[in-house]
């Protein structure tokens, strides 16, 4: 008996292992389908540095130029940083809809003996190395010419390292319990994953301290894990900047990181719930093979 | 192991429920009623019925991709419901007619990721699908991208998909809609060579051609309206209509008779009329070899000349007239409503 509960996990961690990879090889092969560099130039190294600028202009305006304050340095960090939130989030649950109305082959996929919540997430990978490269371009863009203030000797590189792995493996739960959605909705579905990162945008404390929220809308921000993962990057990166800011100031290191460890695990839980069921309700409805005819 | 049927169905039903784009009240469209078939290894068994039928529905239930309403169906001894994963480890599937797959990916690297899915080893997965691409008559162009390919070379290339991975059960939904002529002819040719392979495969196929199910199928389920009408080998279906004359009339045109009066004579079980430049074409089922004659006497009491007149052997597109009353085609034209 045991051992064929012994085998059957076997075969469960091959058949993820394997839909992980595939995925993941061809999540590269679409994001790298560059027929032409320059439009793989502007979509990973000028959008991201545009969206910040625009971002620097407007700080510029409102704060009459203080560029020298621990503000600049906390928005910029901050958008910088969730680009991630719009490639590993978004590009997660996008797969969904790709395979489905674009490809036409979400069924095919469905039909054959993969594990289905381990594809969504490797179809994410490359998503996370070209969000990787538009992070380091706007950071490097930050220092060379807007005089963002970062020392890399400063760097508390363990924490930064560990707090950004958890933030991806975070942000694929995300990412799969936005696919488990996706999969019930069977119309309108192409702006779910930017509606919901430009929504988490304004109450994450990406850009301005959760303070600056009305008194009802605060409890958002701090049931979001992207909240506390943004503070402990910049904890990391910037000790000073993220110090001058009250939101979770009197919360230590470890407690951010128990924070985010726990609320990763509830999200993660969330998750394969929602795609659980997101697949029963696709079943139930004949979504899988559902193309939108506009 | 060898008594489990490859594919049955209880009182398998599937109902939709349409949402009106105005009112919520939802309707429900009955896609399947207690459908009951069973499928024995080895078998190619085919779903023949006209457009809207329920057979890319019966597929898509025994495939996993669509739960049934109620009843059951098992695939290699599993149930739907209960363990897909083990169903999906033994089957495969293709559709007819539609152009999935990643375009910007050549054939090879559509066929190899989707092989990688199964756990076949790289080498013998390049191996199957060069052999593979080769049989359908894509070997040349297995370094293509797929969006350079036209519909029916995506389609061959979705053919060898759904082979590559020897599965014990594969489901073709109208493989060869869209194909050329010649292209559907290789296909077919394909499917019964495969078979022939190896006694542990089974093909449950859908079609709306009569030829097709006719030539390629053991056996094959009339299907219409999401009920199962008859199921038998084709010679055993046709053979219902042994007593039945099948008679093609060529005649001079009508001129003004309607159509209906041929219709009407008592021993016509179903008629229908085509007219063309110069002449007109008149088929009839007979009961009985003997209602010619009173078929004959309309003709002369209308002065319309026969012009030629055959005798033709039972197809299962008579069945299928004989099952439900009109052909195919008339169902599809929507002529019950
Ligand atoms: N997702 C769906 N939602 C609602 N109704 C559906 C859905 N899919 C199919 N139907 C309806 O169910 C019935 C059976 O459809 P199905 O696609 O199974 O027929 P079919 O025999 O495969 O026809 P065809 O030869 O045109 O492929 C049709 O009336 C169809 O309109
Ligand atoms: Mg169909």
């Amino acid at each position: 008996m045991q051992f064929s509960w012994w085998k059957e996990r076997e075969r469960s961690l091959r058949t993820s292992i394997r839909s992980f990879l595939t995925a993941a090889w061809l999540g590269w092969q679409i994001e790298s389908n560059w027929t032409d560099p320059f439009l793989f130039a502007v979509y990973s190294i000028i959008k991201p540095v545009a969206g910040a600028a625009i971002l620097v202009v407007m700080y510029g305006i409102i704060t009459q130029g203080a560029f020298d304050s621990p503000l600049f340095a906390y928005i910029y960090l901050g958008n910088a940083f969730y680009i991630y939130v719009g490639s590993v989030m978004t590009g997660v649950s996008w797969a969904v809809i790709d395979d489905r109305e674009h490809y036409k082959t979400l069924k095919y996929i469905y039909v054959a003996p993969i594990h289905a919540p381990s594809y969504m997430v490797g179809r994410g990978v490359a998503r996370f190395l070209t969000g990787t490269i538009a992070v380091l371009v706007t950071i490097t863009a930050g220092v060379l010419f807007l005089n963002l203030q970062l020392d890399l000797a400063a760097v508390n590189w363990p924490m930064f390292l560990t707090a950004l792995a958890l933030g991806v493996v975070m942000l694929a739960n995300l990412g799969l319990l936005l696919a488990g959605v996706t999969l019930m909705i069977a119309h309108h579905v192409w702006f779910i994953g930017d509606a919901v990162a430009g929504a988490l945008y304004l109450f994450s404390g990406a850009i301005f301290p959760l303070e600056v929220l009305p008194n009802w809308l605060r409890p958002i921000g701090f049931a979001m894990p992207l909240t506390y993962w943004l503070e402990l990057l910049r904890r990391s990166m910037v000790g000073h900047v993220a110090a001058s800011f009250p939101t979770l100031s009197k919360v230590t290191d470890g407690q951010l990181f128990a924070i985010l460890i726990g609320l990763t695990i509830i999200f993660g839980l969330m998750a394969i719930l929602v795609f659980r069921w997101g697949e029963h309700q696709a079943r139930e409805r004949g979504l899988l093979d559902m193309v939108t005819n506009y | 192991m060898s008594e489990i049927p490859a594919i049955q169905t209880e009182a398998l039903t599937r109902v939709y429920k349409i949402r009106g784009g105005k009112k919520s009240d939802p309707k429900e469209l009955v896609a399947l009623k207690d459908v009951n078939i069973q499928v024995s290894r080895s078998e190619l068994f085919g779903l023949l019925g006209p457009n809207g039928a329920g057979k890319t529905t019966l597929i898509k239930v025994l495939t996993t991709l669509l739960a049934p309403t109620a009843g059951r169906a098992c695939v290699a001894g599993f149930d739907v419901t209960k363990e897909p994963h083990e169903i999906r480890a033994r089957i495969n599937m293709v559709s007819g007619g539609e152009s999935s797959g990643y375009g910007l990916l050549t054939v090879r690297e559509n066929l190899w990721m989707f092989s990688q899915f199964y756990g076949i080893p790289s080498k013998e997965a390049n191996r199957r699908i060069k052999e593979l691409l080769e049989v359908v008559g894509l070997g040349d162009r297995i370094n293509t991208k797929s969006s350079d390919l036209s519909s029916g070379l995506r389609q061959k290339m979705n053919i060898v998909r759904g082979f590559m991975t020897s599965p014990e059960v594969l489901f073709l939904d109208e493989p060869t809609l869209g194909l050329d002529v010649g292209a559907a002819r290789d296909v077919r040719r394909f499917i019964r060579e495969w078979m022939g392979e190896s006694r542990d495969r089974t093909i449950l196929l859908t079609t709306h051609y009569m030829v097709e199910a006719e030539q390629l199928c053991d056996r094959v389920a009339i299907i219409n309206e999401g009920r199962v009408l008859a199921c038998d080998t084709p010679a055993a279906l046709k053979h219902q209509l042994q007593e039945a004359a099948i008679f093609q009339l060529q005649v001079s045109p009508l001129d003004g008779v309607p159509p209906e009066t041929f219709e009407h004579i008592r021993g016509v079980r179903h008629f229908t009329y085509s007219p063309q430049d110069g002449f007109a074409t008149l088929e009839f089922i007979l009961e009985e070899e003997d209602v010619l004659a009173a078929v004959v006497n309309q003709l002369t009491a209308h002065d319309i000349h026969l012009q030629n007149l055959e005798k033709r052997e039972p197809s299962l597109e008579d069945v299928f007239v004989h099952l439900v009353g009109m052909s195919m085609e008339e169902v599809e034209r929507g002529e019950s409503n």
